[in-house]
C-alpha cells in the first residue's frame, strides 16, 4: 500500500488498516457487514477500548483480525464459548461474535443454543452465505434444500435451519435478519444490539460469489442483490416459525424478537446477593489492593492535614 | 509402626460415609495420627450397599485401601454378610443388634453389638443411628479418643443438629464403656 | 517474576480433612483463580462443586458449560479477559479438550487443567483409578508443542501443586496440567492450608508500556513475556494461526519455525528450573523405582519391604511429569543396574525412561491396566528380579 496516500479510510479508527488488503473475494457480502458493524460501533458511542470481537474459523472468522478492537480469532465453532469466557471474566466489556453459518450453527451449534438459553450478554452476528467458503463450498446447516454444494453435488436433500427460529426457540432476547442489501437496517440492528444487554442475534444473508452463486448458476453479486431486492419482505415481529428460506425463495427480514430479560450475569449476581448479602461483588478488589488503597487514602489525608 | 484398617458398612442413607469422615478427621486433626479415608463410588455405591474405609497409622499411610481390616462396623445384614469374612482372627466386629442376624457366634472375633437404631429412635430420630454406632465404636476400639471424635463433628453434621448428634455419640459411647466393663444390659 | 502473597479472600487457612478433588479447588482459589468453567465428569466433579460452592464468598465465578469443548474455550476467553482460570475433567472430557488445548498453547494463554484420571479407553472405568492419559497430556493435541504437567500423590499435594501449577502457568504462559487420579482425587486426608501470607503467588505480568510498542508475544524461548487483558486499551489480536509478535497471521514455514521453536524451547530450555523430583536413597542404589502420583505411595511400600530384605533400592518420584527429567535419568542410568517403573497404564512414562536411559541400564515396566492400584508385592517382585 502507498504510505503517502492522502485519502484516509473513513473506517480507519475501526479497522486495522495495516492489515489491508483483506482476504475476501470481490462481491463477497462479508465486507458490507463489516462496514455496517464499523458504522454501528461509531454511532453507538461505545468506548472502543471496551469492545471486543471474537470469531471462529472460516471466511467471516477472519473479521476479528481486521477490526481495531481487542480480538480473538479462535477455533472452528468455538467463538461463542470463548466470548462467554471473555465477557464473564471482564463484565465491563461488550463482546461481539462475528461468525458464519457453518461455524456458528454447524460445528458450533451447541454453543449457540446454550448461550442463547443463558441469555449471555453477547452480540452475535452471523454472516449466512449458505456455504463453507474457506474450504471450498460445502453444504452447511442453512443451505436451502435442493441447492448444489460440493458435498451435495446432486442437490441438497437435507432440511436447513432457519436461524431466527432457532435463536428465538433457544432463548435469544433480540433476533433480527437482513440481507447484505439492507445496510442501513443492519447498522441499526447492530447499534441496538450493542446498546442492550442479553443475547442478541443478527443474521445477514449474503452472497458467496465464488462458490455458492457460481455452483448454483445464480450469476454474480449484482444479480444476488437484485434477487434480495425482489424477494426480501420486511415483517417486523413476525412469528419466527415463518422465517424459513427456500432455494431462491422469499426471504423474510426484519426485527423479529426484542424482549427484555435479565442476562446471565444479572441473574447470577441477583442469586449471589440473595446468598451473600448486598456487599457481594464479583471479582472486586483483592485484600492487598484494598489495603494499598486505604493506605494511599490515609497518606493523602495525612498530607492534607500537614498542610 | 501400628496401623489399623477400619471398614464402615451398611446401607445407603445410614450415614456410613459420614462415620468414616468423622473418624478420619478426628484422628488426623485432633489425635495426631495419620488417617486416609476412601470409599466406593459409582453405581455400585448407590442404593443398598455402602462402605467406607479408614486406614490409621502412626506414620504416613502409603497404601490407602484395606488389606486386612482390624475393625468392621456392619450396620446392615447385607454389609455383615458381605464383609465379615475378611476379618482376621482377633478382629473387632461391631453390628447393630436389631438389624444384623449373625450366622455364627464368631468365637475368633471380638463381637460387639449395640442397639444403635433403637437408641437413636429413643433420641427422637433413626437418623442418629450412625452417631450412636460411632460412639460405641470409639469406646470399644479405642482407635480414636472420644474428645477428638466430638471435636470432629462440626462441619460434618448439620449445625442445628450438632447437640443432638453429640448426645447420640455419648449414648453409644457410654454403652460401649459399659459393654467393655462387662456390665452392659 | 512478580511474586506476591495470596489474597486472603481465597484462602481457607487451617487444617482440613479433605479429598484431592476439593483440595484442587482450594489450591486454585488460594492461587487467585477467579474463573472456573467446567462440565461434570466422574471422578473430577467434586472440584467443580467445591469451586461453585465457594465462588460467591470469594467473588469468583463458576459456570457449568455445555461440554468440555466449551469449558476450555471459555478459559481462553477468561484468561484474556484478565482472570486466572481453571477447569477440571477426566478421560473423555480430556479428549474433548484437546482442540483448544492447542489454541491455548498457540496463543500462550495461561490456564490450569486438572485431569483426575480414570480407566479407559472410552468410557472405560468411570469410577476407578488409572494413569492412562500421561502421554495424551503431552502429545494429545495436534501439532508440535510442549506443556507442563505435575502429578500429586496426596490431597495435600493437590493443594500445593495446584498453586504451583498456576505460578508456572502465569510465568511460562502455557497450560499447566494436574495429572492426578481417582484414588488421590477421592481420598480424604489431612490438608493443611497455610495462612495467605505464607502462600507465594505469581501475578500475571500485565503490559504497561506505550500502546504502539505492545506485542502480545516475544519469541525468545523464555517465559515471563508480558500479556494484556481485554479492556485495557491495547487492542490485542490473537489467533490460532501461525502469527508474528503482533499476533497477526504470518503463514510461512519460516514463521512457524520461529513460533514453534519458542513454544517448545521455553519449556525445554528451562526444564531444570521447572522440574521437581523427590528422591530417597537414590545415591548408591542398585535399583531405582521411578513412579509418580498414587503409584509412588504403593512403590514406596514395596521399596521399604525390599530394603528390609537387604536390597539397595532407591526411590525417585516425579512431581513434575512433563517436562520429563531426561538428564537425571541419563545420569542415573550410568550408575544403577535397573530402573523399575510401575504405573497404572500399559507402559507410558516408561518409554521416556527407556529413551533417556538409552540402553545403559535395564528398564523394567510394571504395568497395570487400571481400575486399582498395584499390589505392592508385584512391585517388590520386580525389584527383587532386577537386583538379581
Amino acid at each position: 500500500m502507498n504510505d503517502n496516500t492522502e485519502i484516509k479510510n473513513p473506517l480507519a479508527g475501526v479497522l486495522r488498516t495495516e492489515r489491508m488488503p483483506h482476504i475476501w473475494c470481490p462481491g463477497c457480502g462479508i465486507g458490507s457487514v463489516v462496514t455496517c458493524f464499523a458504522e454501528a460501533t461509531k454511532r453507538s458511542n461505545i468506548d472502543p477500548d471496551k469492545l471486543a470481537v471474537v470469531s471462529g474459523i472460516g471466511c467471516s472468522g477472519r473479521m476479528a483480525g481486521y477490526v481495531n478492537f481487542d480480538s480473538i480469532h479462535s477455533t472452528h465453532g468455538r467463538a461463542i464459548p470463548v466470548a462467554t469466557g471473555l465477557k464473564l471474566a471482564n463484565p465491563k466489556l461488550k463482546v461481539v461474535v462475528f461468525s458464519g453459518d457453518g461455524d456458528l450453527t454447524g460445528i458450533g451449534g451447541n454453543h449457540f443454543i446454550h448461550a442463547a438459553r443463558r441469555n449471555m450478554d453477547l452480540v452475535v452476528i452471523c454472516v449466512n452465505n449458505f456455504t463453507y467458503g474457506m474450504t471450498g463450498g460445502q453444504v452447511t446447516p442453512t443451505t436451502p434444500s435442493s441447492a448444489n454444494a460440493s458435498t451435495t453435488p446432486y442437490g441438497n436433500y437435507e432440511y436447513p435451519f432457519s436461524l431466527p427460529f432457532l435463536a428465538d426457540a433457544a432463548g435469544a432476547t433480540y433476533v433480527a435478519r437482513w440481507t447484505s442489501l439492507h445496510s442501513r437496517n443492519i447498522t441499526q440492528s447492530i447499534e441496538e444490539a450493542l446498546q442492550r444487554r442479553g443475547f442478541s442475534f443478527i443474521e445477514v444473508i449474503t452472497p458467496c460469489t465464488t462458490l455458492y452463486l457460481r455452483r448454483n448458476r445464480l450469476g454474480d453479486g449484482v444479480d444476488t442483490l437484485q434477487y434480495y431486492q425482489n424477494n426480501a419482505v420486511i415483517k417486523h415481529g413476525i412469528d419466527t416459525r415463518e422465517t424459513a428460506i427456500g432455494f431462491q425463495g422469499q426471504i423474510v427480514v426484519g426485527k423479529f424478537v426484542d424482549r427484555p430479560k435479565p442476562d446471565y450475569l444479572e441473574s447470577a449476581t441477583r442469586c449471589n446477593v440473595k446468598f451473600i448479602g448486598d456487599d457481594y461483588q464479583l471479582y472486586g478488589k483483592t485484600e492487598p489492593e484494598k489495603q494499598a488503597e486505604e493506605e494511599a487514602k490515609k497518606a493523602a489525608s495525612g498530607g492534607e492535614s500537614a498542610v | 509402626m501400628s496401623t489399623t484398617e477400619i471398614r464402615f458398612s451398611g446401607f445407603g442413607g445410614q450415614g456410613i460415609i459420614r462415620c468414616a469422615l468423622i473418624t478420619g478427621k478426628a484422628l488426623s486433626l485432633y489425635d495426631n495420627k495419620f488417617a486416609t479415608m476412601t470409599q466406593s463410588f459409582g453405581p455400585e455405591a448407590r442404593g443398598s450397599a455402602c462402605s467406607a474405609q479408614v486406614v490409621v497409622s502412626d506414620e504416613r499411610v502409603l497404601y490407602p485401601y484395606i488389606t486386612r481390616p482390624g475393625v468392621l462396623m456392619a450396620l446392615s445384614q447385607e454389609a455383615y454378610d458381605k464383609y465379615w469374612g475378611e476379618l482376621p482372627d482377633g478382629g473387632i466386629l461391631i453390628t447393630d443388634e436389631d438389624l444384623v442376624k449373625m450366622g455364627s457366634d464368631h468365637p475368633n472375633l471380638a463381637v460387639r453389638r449395640v442397639p444403635a437404631t433403637r437408641f437413636a429412635e429413643s433420641l427422637g430420630n433413626r437418623l442418629f443411628t450412625n452417631l450412636v454406632a460411632l460412639g460405641f465404636f470409639t469406646a470399644v476400639t479405642g482407635v480414636a479418643t472420644a474428645d477428638a471424635m466430638k471435636k470432629a463433628l462440626p462441619g460434618l453434621v448439620p449445625g442445628r443438629f450438632l447437640k443432638i448428634n453429640i448426645k447420640a455419640f455419648e449414648k453409644g459411647y457410654e454403652h460401649g464403656v459399659q459393654c467393655m466393663a462387662g456390665s452392659a444390659p | 517474576m512478580n511474586i506476591v502473597t495470596a489474597d486472603p479472600k481465597g484462602v481457607d487457612a487451617g487444617p482440613h480433612f479433605m479429598d484431592g478433588d476439593h483440595a484442587i479447588a482450594e489450591g486454585a482459589l488460594a492461587a487467585g483463580c477467579r474463573f472456573f468453567a467446567g462440565y461434570p465428569i466422574t471422578p473430577s466433579t467434586e472440584t467443580a462443586e467445591r469451586f461453585a460452592e465457594r465462588a460467591p464468598e470469594v467473588g469468583a465465578l463458576f459456570i457449568q458449560m455445555e461440554d468440555e469443548i466449551a469449558s476450555i474455550a471459555a478459559l481462553i476467553g477468561g484468561a484474556w479477559g484478565g482472570q486466572k482460570v481453571m477447569t477440571v475433567t477426566s478421560g473423555p472430557g480430556f479428549s474433548l479438550m484437546m482442540e483448544n488445548i492447542g489454541l491455548a498453547v498457540m496463543t500462550e494463554t495461561p490456564m490450569v487443567i486438572a485431569n483426575v484420571q480414570r480407566g479407559g479407553p472410552s468410557t472405560g472405568l468411570p469410577t476407578l483409578t488409572a494413569q492412562q492419559d500421561m502421554l495424551q497430556v503431552r502429545f494429545g493435541s495436534h501439532g508440535d508443542y510442549n506443556i507442563i504437567a505435575l502429578s500429586p500423590d496426596s490431597p495435600q499435594e493437590c493443594f500445593d501443586l495446584t498453586i504451583e501449577a498456576f505460578n508456572l502457568s502465569e510465568f511460562y504462559r502455557v497450560p499447566v496440567f494436574i495429572m492426578t487420579d481417582e484414588t488421590v482425587g477421592h481420598m480424604h486426608e489431612k490438608v493443611v492450608i497455610p495462612p495467605a501470607d505464607q502462600i507465594k503467588v505469581v501475578e500475571r505480568n500485565l503490559y504497561k508500556g506505550p500502546k504502539e510498542d505492545f506485542r502480545p508475544y516475544g519469541f525468545d524461548s523464555q517465559g515471563g513475556h508480558p500479556m494484556t487483558r481485554a479492556g485495557d486499551g491495547y487492542r490485542f489480536h490473537i489467533t490460532g494461526l501461525t502469527h508474528n509478535e503482533r499476533g497477526y497471521p504470518v503463514m510461512t514455514p519460516e514463521q512457524n519455525q520461529i513460533v514453534l521453536t519458542h513454544l517448545i524451547e521455553k519449556i525445554n530450555g528451562n526444564a531444570d528450573k521447572i522440574i521437581r523430583l523427590e528422591e530417597d536413597q537414590v545415591e548408591g542404589a542398585e535399583v531405582v523405582v521411578l513412579s509418580y502420583g498414587i503409584t509412588s505411595r504403593i512403590a514406596v511400600r514395596a521399596v521399604q519391604e525390599a530394603r528390609k530384605k537387604g536390597l539397595k533400592v532407591g526411590s525417585l518420584r516425579l512431581i513434575t511429569v512433563w517436562p520429563f527429567c531426561e538428564q537425571r535419568i541419563r545420569d542415573l542410568s550410568q550408575k544403577v543396574k535397573a530402573i523399575v517403573v510401575p504405573e497404572i497404564n500399559y507402559g507410558q512414562m516408561v518409554r521416556e525412561v527407556e529413551r533417556s536411559a538409552a540402553g545403559r541400564c535395564q528398564v523394567v515396566s510394571v504395568n497395570h491396566c487400571g481400575g486399582a492400584v498395584h499390589d505392592p508385592l508385584v512391585i517388590l517382585k520386580a525389584i527383587e528380579e532386577a537386583c538379581r
